[in-house]
């Protein structure tokens, strides 16, 4: 079952370096896109054209971002019953402390920088592959909202 | 300047285990040990003979504490305006769902399973200090708060 990986980015070029990085790491990863804040709740809440979007299992959010912002997105999520158990990585070029701070006062699960260069861009969704794909254990939510008698075994229905 | 890392462990074999590891991967961290759910928040809340407790960086919880069970260690760190801050990352034998499940609702930052081999489990703190303690950025908080 491929791992869901909600990103959430306005700058094609990382979305594309982050694309790439997760294509290398081999592991079976189904990264979705939303380009601003108010796509990303739109799709958690499967609003509109994300009727049938899947839950994700991971979040990886930026903090600046048009429309809704990061900020806004992370409140959003940690307020939400449903969704706060969503392990919501925050992914910035940011490297203030205020905004260090704030995303771990609204519960962000971490706080990671973006590095300037590519090299070191890879790296680092590398070593969240490890982490969070590898070691961490994630919630085993039911993937359609009805039935949590089906928790382990939704997959196959999917589709 | 040292890291400072709160250990809430109450198996000596797991303490012992985990301080070499730490060593081995990081001599620079300042390892600190609670041995049940009480002492994490008497030296969370620096009272008592924690009255001069640094503030920790990191949190390593385990679940199944005496005293004061991991969960509500837990509840009490991120209902805490002052401590909710700091990264708690769960780390315990059990792997089951309802476990995992309560953790990230009461805001763990991450959910953990101890290795029950040696080898994994140094292994297991290495990445720990990989990516909480060298990658990710912790807040920063004025010392001596």
């Amino acid at each position: 079952m491929p791992i869901e990986v909600l990103l959430v980015e306005d700058s094609p070029g990382d979305v594309r370096l982050t694309q790439e990085a997760f294509r290398d790491s081999g592991k079976p990863v189904r990264l979705h896109l939303a380009s601003d804040g108010i796509e990303a709740i739109a799709f958690l809440r499967r609003v509109g054209v994300y009727a049938n979007a899947p839950r994700p299992d991971l979040i990886l959010l930026d903090l600046n971002l048009p429309k809704l912002d990061g900020r806004e997105v992370l409140a959003l999520i940690k307020k939400d019953r449903s969704l706060k158990i969503i392990p919501t990585i925050i992914l910035t070029t940011s490297d203030d402390e205020t905004d260090v701070l704030i995303s771990y006062q609204l519960q962000a699960n971490c706080y990671l920088r973006k590095p300037a260069h590519w090299d070191a861009f890879d790296n680092l969704v590398r070593s969240i592959n490890a982490f969070w794909l590898t070691r961490a254990k994630l919630p085993q939510q039911t993937r359609n909202t009805q039935g949590d008698r089906y928790e382990k075994s939704c997959a196959p229905g999917r589709g | 300047m040292k890291r400072v890392v709160l250990l809430v462990e109450d198996s000596p074999g797991d303490v012992r285990l985990t301080q070499e590891a730490f060593h081995d991967a990081e001599p620079q961290i300042d390892l600190r040990v609670a041995v049940d759910g009480v002492e994490a928040v008497a030296f969370l809340k620096c009272e008592g003979v924690h009255a001069g407790a640094p503030r920790p960086d990191f949190i390593l919880l385990d679940l199944n504490l005496p005293k004061m069970d991991g969960r509500e260690v837990l509840a009490r760190i991120k209902e805490d305006d002052h401590l909710k801050t700091i990264p708690t990352v769960i780390l315990t034998t059990s792997d089951a769902e309802a476990d995992i499940l309560t953790s990230y609702q009461l805001q763990a930052n991450c959910y953990l399973s101890k290795p029950v081999q040696l080898e994994e489990f140094e292994n297991l703190v290495r990445t720990i200090n990989d990516f909480w303690l060298t990658r990710v950025k912790l807040p920063q908080h004025a010392q001596g708060d």
